[in-house]
């Protein structure tokens, strides 16, 4: 071995803890990804709240919205439907 | 009230039963009644660690079943007052450590202690969930370690999730990040993760650094927590951490290498 490929070599062990951190950081990241992100049940809560909904009030899919927040230990499903204006009203007594 | 404390980590041998018992003998030392539980059924460590083997006559597990009551079963320290050691099973009946079972015990044990110490196996299955279930806080034992680290971010996952305080919507289990067998040279040299950069990935407050010590196998030969071990380093880092835990703001040692010159050398006379 040269002296050029030693001195390389000893320089990337050297660098060994930030490939360790690079590489942490990333799985980490991707393992919190799938741990914490949406749950896979959401596109069909959506599906089936919309029918639901459409039996009273026609609305489409663009104006339900379903979103779920982490707040400390709390989970929040916030659900968001913007009914059309005369809708609204002839649901009123 | 008494809080409860899980000693986790995920991953095997990264010194959670030497922190649990260093841990409970620093929190009974300054007075505080403190009880530690051995978790891991079927390879009972603690009782080792704490030099209390041969007076083991009940564990957790005939605790739970009733074939012995609390006071029976709870081995009172000979050398720390107000400190004391309920042993895990030999059992090898992995079912053996039911949630009712658990909560029973934990109950029991709130009346007559201000912290009760659980002792986590590693991995995540049924003795790791229930010793981390009943918490109140956690102390995350790391070592500077891609799979250490990576295990403990699943066991931080699973702190915030599956802990009856995430299941009840109560505030969270309050995390503390220990990192043990720290050896500063190496993470100077940049061989090995600093506290700096396992901080950043995980991301919880730091309670403590333990330094990779030579005393803490020679502790654990003589069955005294290391905390115990006057003029040892790992030691004293315990301490530290003891007292940062009851709310002490000392400073973090034993994270710098000593670069003593010669001429340092020859004043300080060491
Ligand atoms: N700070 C340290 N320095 C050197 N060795 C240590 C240190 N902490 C733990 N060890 C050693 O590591 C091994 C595993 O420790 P242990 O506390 O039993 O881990 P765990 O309970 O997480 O499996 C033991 O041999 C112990 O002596
Ligand atoms: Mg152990």
């Amino acid at each position: 071995m040269g002296l050029f490929e030693s001195l390389f070599r000893t320089s990337s062990s050297n660098k060994s803890a930030a490939l360790a951190k690079e590489r942490l950081q990333i799985i980490v990241a991707h393992e919190r990804g799938s741990r914490r992100g949406s749950p896979d049940y959401l596109p069909a809560l959506k599906k089936e709240l919309l029918e639901v909904v459409r039996k009273y009030v026609p609305v489409d899919q663009s104006q339900i919205k379903v979103h779920l927040d982490r707040e400390g230990g709390y989970e929040i499903l916030e659900l968001n439907i913007t009914l059309p204006d005369e809708e609204q009203r002839y649901g009123r007594d | 009230m008494a809080t409860v404390i899980v000693v986790t980590s995920g991953k095997g041998g990264v010194g959670k039963t030497t922190t649990s018992a260093s841990f409970a003998t620093g929190l009974a030392q300054r007075g505080f009644r403190t009880a530690v539980i051995d978790f891991d059924v079927g390879l009972r460590n603690l009782d080792l660690i704490m030099g209390c083997e041969r007076r083991v006559v009940y564990d957790f597990v005939n605790v739970i079943n009733g074939e012995a009551n609390l006071n029976q079963a709870l081995i009172r320290d000979k050398r720390v007052e107000n400190l004391y050691i309920l042993p895990a099973s030999q059992t090898r009946d992995k079912e053996a450590l039911t949630k009712e079972g658990v909560e029973k015990v934990l109950n029991e044990l709130k009346q007559s202690f201000e912290y009760v110490v659980c002792d986590s196996p590693a991995g995540i299955e049924r003795g790791a969930l229930m010793a981390l279930y009943f918490a109140d806080e956690a102390l995350v034992v790391t070592n500077p370690e891609v799979s250490s680290v990576r295990d403990s971010d699943r066991i931080l996952g699973i702190l915030a999730s599956r802990s009856r305080r995430a299941e009840q919507g109560d505030p969270p289990v309050k995390e503390h990040l220990v990192l043990s067998r720290y050896a500063p040279e190496r993470a100077d040299r940049g061989d090995m993760l600093s506290v700096e950069d396992v901080l950043e990935i995980l991301g919880i407050p730091l309670l403590g650094v333990i330094p990779e010590s030579q005393t803490v196998l020679q502790s654990s030969n003589a069955g005294v927590p290391v905390i115990m071990e006057d003029g040892s380093e790992a030691g004293a880092a315990y301490g530290d951490l003891v007292d940062r835990f009851l709310g002490k703001t000392l400073p973090h040692r034993f994270i710098t290498t000593q670069k003593k010159g010669f001429l340092k050398r020859l004043f300080s006379g060491s």
